[in-house]
């Protein structure tokens, strides 16, 4: 009985600590509609910010809370808000979850930058040897505290939300911020308010775990499950509920640990090893809560987002996957052992973040889960008969397609953040409990056979990094079929208006489905093909988000997006390889990227798209353009060029010289002169110079390409223009070419006698 | 015998009432008119009609079968085709393809040609390429009907076509409507354009506080008292 009271206290602290984290998610969704995954890093920094303050540079606790918790974090919440969320207004719930997907990315980055994992003294909880005895039980003065803390939130929060015109305000920006604003209030103030209180309390329940739990990246940075299991307990909206939720899973997770080594707890069940069950038990209960959550009602109101998703054409998509195939090739005869495995990486996250195209882009539906399908094909090509063979493949494929279905069924009765949030559940637990066991990962890994197509021997990285290139390529033309078919365009139906895509007879539940299907399926040709030794820890949650991250920031809703993310993935990786220095660097570069993601919603590839345009029907400069592509690579296999030569003359022709040649063909003749001399000197520089001997540093070889293709590319732009011409504008034009600037504004409203 | 029949149909969100026990018979191959001030409850009916929401208590029937609680796409598949209010058009879509999403989910063969036909019918044939997010109110009111149309309805819910239209294309549109009748569509009609409804309509409700207040031909419904007091705030 002593053991159960003592159990049940420290269950109520971790319950108290997961309130505080989950009433912070509830207090920015509630104010801002946006669900912050990022809340637990922001927990997992200060936790950091807190041990660098009080343990290394020994500051006295109080202050170091104080600073951490009412400075710095409420500092970062409203910087937050005001720099990234803001921008976020009329974009999907795919792009403004991506951009806090992108915060979570950064701040681990950023957390592994600072301080490198092993190199931190023990972190030590507040007033730590300090007890009183309850029952028989030393109740630590840090329980004390947090039990403390959690209820004066939850009384705090209460009042402020509906007893202070504040709260008020907060609550009336969700329901209408340009009424808020008609009528006085400043939903901008009151939202960066909202993201002040939620980054404390982030950060207070940051530092409260660190202390029970000690200093830890990714599992403070999960925080963030166990508190929205506890939000969606209370839908996101009750907090009396949320502070339920967090309790219940406080106090099971406490009676596990009490009971789970008793003779009576089971260890496997039917030979499944029951180890892992303790982290899954927040997703455990999160999908609980989905099954007994109100059926989401359909709503009207077809929101005119800013992002579009266009219909490929048949002849882009063909000559894409034959330049793509044609291109890996070529280059994958030059690459090292090791570059060729890294972008068989690339190869392999493209095609996961592929899977993400027909379910997120084209049907609007979230999935956090990409890498464990792929995870779960890895298994099934590695364990089910024929060693590795086609039909092994087709039957590893179609099973986690039906997986992939089954999975989402619970999950379907509600849509959008909830979706998000049970695949992001589904990750975690089939980390923990399907890859945990030894028999699909012995060792925590395996080695996935080759495919085995006969004749052909695909164990080489160069013969791999070939097949996943056709692979993503025939993929990509399937998935560009499924868009042109008629699924292709329920599932644009369903994600631009699902209540009306019901009244026209489209079963939503079923294209879902369908939806979830295939996306799992792909998926799970990234991990069948990998042919290689794997671990499991390549297809955890965490590992999967810069994944999903980056297929959105390449633009979701297109098959170049994904493989622009996959590669762009790789070559970070290629970067941190090839230049040490910014090793730390690219850690947190996939989040910076997404960060941006709330000007272009549609993401990189549709921003890059129209600078190719001009070449449209173009065909023979688009030959000339390709064959001087031959000639390079030619020139490279004949030992003509070296390497980096090549490298150089790729990218200036392909990101410099190729977008503006339609342009300077078509200028006047003194013109077309000057800008194609200035053109060719970066060609010519990149094909005579002999880089790795002039700069031996490779982060200044990166760094000077770039600067090429800047300076060559705008300056061809730029000497195309000419001069701007100086004619004074028009006061019709005032507002339309340009935006007013404030000293116009304000001499608008006095000539129109407006009086704030 | 009616081919929709509504009865002691009521909706309650949490403590408001927007349907307080509405009956409604609408009979085959006319057009019936569902007017009522702005939160009358206009749009929940239809709402409950089609399926979108589930009533808290109360009975819809179509053609005799009771279907309170089918699905939305179901009663599609039973012949109720319904625009919205806030349109709802796929707008990453093209208008063509809007229209053409329905008639392919009717499995009607030659999909994309009846779609050119019926964007021709209502008068938006020239806008077949536009992407739907970028048409104004008026066309893509059309659109919508033309997408409705599309799943070869038996009765058609309209809930405010009119409202973005100019007058000629007002006029024109209840042409469309009559012609529509004639060719033995049901059709459900909410509207604010008095004009448009007194025209058309076979037989008109009036909503008014989730309560069916009157009901008759145009001519009755205009001279009713309850009505009058309705609109004007006069007894």
């Amino acid at each position: 009985m002593e053991s159960f009271i003592a159990f049940t206290i420290i269950g109520l602290s971790t319950g108290a600590i997961y309130a505080l984290a989950a009433s912070g998610l509830v207090l920015t969704y509630t104010t801002s509609g946006i669900f912050n995954l990022s809340h637990g890093a922001t927990g997992m920094l200060s936790a950091f910010v807190y041990w660098q303050m009080r343990f290394d540079w020994g500051w006295p606790a109080p202050f170091a809370l104080v600073i951490t918790v009412f400075i710095l974090c409420p500092l970062y919440g409203a910087l937050v808000e005001k720099f990234l969320m803001r921008g976020l207004r009329d974009t999907s719930e795919v792009v403004r979850l991506s951009v806090t997907v992108a915060l979570l990315v950064a701040a681990i980055g950023l957390a592994n930058w600072v301080w490198p994992p092993g190199n931190y003294v023990a972190f030590q909880a507040l007033f730590e040897g300090h007890a009183v005895d309850v029952f028989g039980y030393n109740l630590s003065w840090q329980k004390i505290i947090t039990a403390g803390c959690a209820i004066a939130v939850a009384i705090g929060l209460r009042y402020l939300l509906f007893r202070t015109r504040a709260g008020v305000a907060m609550r009336a920006v969700v329901d209408d911020r340009s009424l808020l604003e008609i009528n006085g209030g400043r939903p901008d103030r009151i939202s960066m308010l909202a993201w002040a209180g939620s980054a404390s309390l982030a950060g207070l329940a940051g530092i409260l775990l660190a202390g029970e739990q000690q200093l830890n990246i990714v599992p403070l940075t999960l925080l963030v499950v166990n508190a929205y299991a506890a939000a969606i307990f209370g839908r996101l909206r009750s907090l009396p509920f949320t502070f339920l939720g967090a309790v219940i899973l406080g106090l099971v997770d406490s009676y596990y640990v009490a009971y789970s080594g008793d003779s009576w707890f089971p260890r496997t069940v039917f030979g499944f090893d029951l180890t892992g069950l303790r982290g899954s038990v927040p997703t455990i209960a999160l999908f609980v809560v989905l099954l007994v959550l109100p059926h989401t009602r359909l709503h009207a109101g077809a929101l005119k987002l800013r992002e579009r998703t266009k219909v490929p054409a048949w002849s882009t998509s063909l000559l894409g996957a034959a330049l793509l195939v044609t291109a890996t090739v070529a280059v994958s005869g030059m690459l090292a052992r090791s570059d060729a495995l890294y972008l068989v990486d690339a190869f392999f996250f493209a095609i996961c973040a592929l899977s993400l195209v027909p379910l997120t882009g084209y049907a609007g539906q979230m999935s956090l889960a990409p890498l464990t399908f792929a995870g779960l094909g890895a298994m099934l090509m590695a364990h089910l008969p024929g060693h590795g063979n086609v039909l092994t493949l087709v039957g590893a494929v179609l099973i986690v397609a039906v997986i992939g279905a089954v999975i989402a069924l619970p999950a379907l009765r509600v849509q959008g953040i909830y979706l998000a949030l049970a695949t992001g559940a589904f990750a975690i637990f089939t980390s923990n409990l399907i890859f945990s066991q030894g028999r699909a990962f012995p060792n925590a890994g395996l080695t996935v056979p080759t495919l085995g197509i006969p004749g052909l021997d695909l164990s080489t990285p160069r013969a791999r990094l070939v097949e996943l290139s056709v692979a993503y390529a025939i993929l990509g033309l399937g998935v560009v079929a499924l868009r042109r078919s008629r699924l292709g365009r329920r599932l644009i139906a369903l994600k631009d208006s699902p209540i009306a895509a019901a009244t026209l007879g489209v079963n939503l539940t079923l294209t879902k489905v369908v939806a979830f299907a295939i996306s799992a399926g792909i998926a799970a040709f990234a991990g069948a093909l990998f042919g290689a030794s794997v671990t499991t820890d390549r297809f955890t949650f965490a590992a999967g988000l810069p994944v999903v991250l980056l297929a959105v920031v390449g633009g979701v809703g297109a098959v170049s997006g994904a493989l622009f993310g996959g590669i762009s993935l790789g070559a970070n990786a290629v970067l941190a390889n090839l230049v040490p220095s910014l090793r730390k660097a690219t850690q947190v570069l996939p989040g910076l990227v997404g960060i941006g993601l709330g000007r272009d919603p549609d993401g990189v590839t549709a921003q890059i798209a129209p600078w190719y345009a001009p070449l449209k029907g173009r065909w023979r400069l688009i030959a000339g353009c390709v064959g001087a592509g031959v000639a390079v690579w030619a020139l490279t296999s004949l030992s003509v060029l070296s390497h980096w030569q090549f490298g150089f003359t790729m990218i200036t022709l392909t990101v410099a010289v190729v977008p503006n040649l339609p342009a300077v063909i078509d200028s006047p003749p003194g013109r077309r002169a000057v800008a194609a001399g200035w053109l060719a000197v970066p060609l010519v520089l990149s094909a005579v110079v002999d880089w790795d001997s002039v700069i031996t540093s490779s982060g200044w070889l990166v760094a000077v390409l770039v600067a090429m293709v800047v300076v060559f590319g705008a300056g061809t732009r730029r000497i195309l223009a000419g001069r701007p011409s100086k004619i004074s504008e028009s006061p019709d034009e005032v507002g339309l070419r340009r935006a007013l600037l404030p000293t116009e504004v304000a001499q608008i409203d006095r000539t129109l006698g407006v009086v704030f | 015998m009616a081919l929709l029949e509504v009865r002691s149909v009521a909706m309650r969100f949490r403590g408001v009432v927007a349907l307080a026990g509405v009956d409604l018979d609408v009979a085959p191959g006319t057009i019936t008119g569902l007017i009522g001030p702005n939160g009358a409850g206009k749009t929940t009916l239809f709402n409950v009609i089609s399926g979108v929401q589930a009533p808290t208590a109360g009975t819809v029937s179509m053609a005799s079968e009771v279907i309170t609680n089918v699905s939305p796409h179901r009663r599609c598949k039973l012949g109720i085709a319904r625009t919205f209010q806030r349109i709802e058009l796929f707008n990453s879509l093209t208008a063509l393809e809007n229209v053409s999403v329905a008639a392919e989910v009717a499995r009607r063969p030659h999909a994309q040609r009846v779609a050119t036909e019926l964007l021709e019918r209502v008068g938006a044939g020239q806008l077949a390429d536009q992407i739907a997010g970028n048409l104004s109110t008026g066309s893509a009111r059309l659109v919508a009907v033309a997408r409705a149309l599309a799943t070869q309805p038996k009765i058609l819910l309209l809930d405010e076509p009119a409202s973005g239209l100019d007058e000629h294309e007002t006029r024109s549109f209840g042409a469309l409507l009559r012609g529509l009748r004639t060719d033995g569509l049901t059709v459900l009609l909410v509207e604010h354009d008095m004009t448009l409804v007194m025209d058309v309509s076979d037989h008109i409700y009036v909503l008014d506080l989730g309560r069916v207040i009157a009901s008759g031909s145009p001519s009755e419904v205009q001279h009713d008292r309850n009505v009058l007091a309705a609109y004007l705030g006069a007894a």
